[in-house]
């Protein structure tokens, strides 16, 4: 049984590490402002929206390729599967804003 | 002769402003608390009305939105007085705002459909820029402590953002 549970363990480890080449970057909002944007990311990366501020927030894209919505204290993982440049904002508070670069 | 009464008239004008000046000076924290939270609360209680009584959907987007972010800052000034052992404290700028406040909702409650969502639109703007004014003038720099400075200056910059939503929803309604 404990070689079965390690067996698992081990398949697990093997699946996740081709992701090793794909990163997460944490994307923080605070005080209704979207925290800084990683400079790079490619499709296949991950941004891991974090809303630590007190309102309800969105992630929204421009174009509608996005939109994420984010509680006061989530954290939303959002794989990135197109490349482009996306401007983005919070759609309950337009102000806020923010722009993300995905290479393929 | 007329020049006298020129400058006694701007000498009365300055007083005044300094005695204005020196009674917004004088406010204390828990008077400052208070203010912000009935100014909250105000804003709540119009948002309500307009999810009562309106059928527009950007309208009532507009003020599930209001209800939602000024209940979140007030539950956090609660939490925020309540750590610092602070009563917040009527006093005659509360009085006012609230006295403003109940007279907009009763003439309000009179209107419906357009006319209602239009009055609602327009008063949230001036609304919102009155109590722009009053944090960036008066209640931030008057705050003493840190952590209701900090949450006013937090309140004055999601104030902008609503004015500006309003400002956007008020054109629409044009």
């Amino acid at each position: 049984m404990v070689l079965l549970v390690g067996a698992a363990a081990l398949a697990a480890v093997s699946a996740c590490s081709p992701a090793s080449t794909q990163k997460t970057y944490v994307v923080t909002l605070k005080d209704l402002m979207f925290g800084p944007t990683p400079p790079e990311t490619h499709v296949g990366d991950t941004i891991e929206w974090v809303n630590d501020d007190l309102f309800l927030h969105s992630a929204t894209a421009q174009d509608k390729s996005f939109d994420v919505e984010l509680k006061p204290g989530a954290r939303v993982a959002m794989p990135l599967t197109k490349a482009g440049a996306f401007d983005f904002f919070c759609k309950y508070h337009p102000g806020m804003k923010g722009r993300l670069v995905v290479s393929p | 002769m007329l020049k006298f009464l020129a400058s006694a008239a701007a000498a009365a004008a300055l007083v005044s402003a300094g005695a204005a000046h020196a009674q917004a000076a004088k406010l204390n924290d828990a008077q400052i608390a208070h203010i912000a939270y009935t100014a909250g609360n105000i804003d709540i209680a119009a948002g309500k009305q307009a999810l009562a009584k309106s059928k527009d959907k950007a309208v009532r987007e507009f003020a599930s939105e209001m209800v939602r972010d000024h209940t979140a800052v007030n539950d956090k000034a609660l939490a925020l007085v309540k750590k610092l052992h602070v009563t917040p404290q009527d006093n005659p700028t509360s009085q006012a705002l609230s006295k403003d406040a109940k007279a907009k909702l009763d003439s309000y409650a009179k209107l419906n459909g357009k006319a209602f969502d239009k009055a609602y639109a327009d008063n949230e703007v001036a609304y919102h820029k009155t109590v722009n004014g009053a944090l960036e003038t008066q209640l931030i720099p008057g705050a003493q402590n840190a952590e209701l400075k900090s949450l006013l200056e937090t309140g004055l910059k999601l104030f902008k953002e609503h004015q500006a939503h309003a400002e956007h929803l008020a054109a629409t309604l044009k």
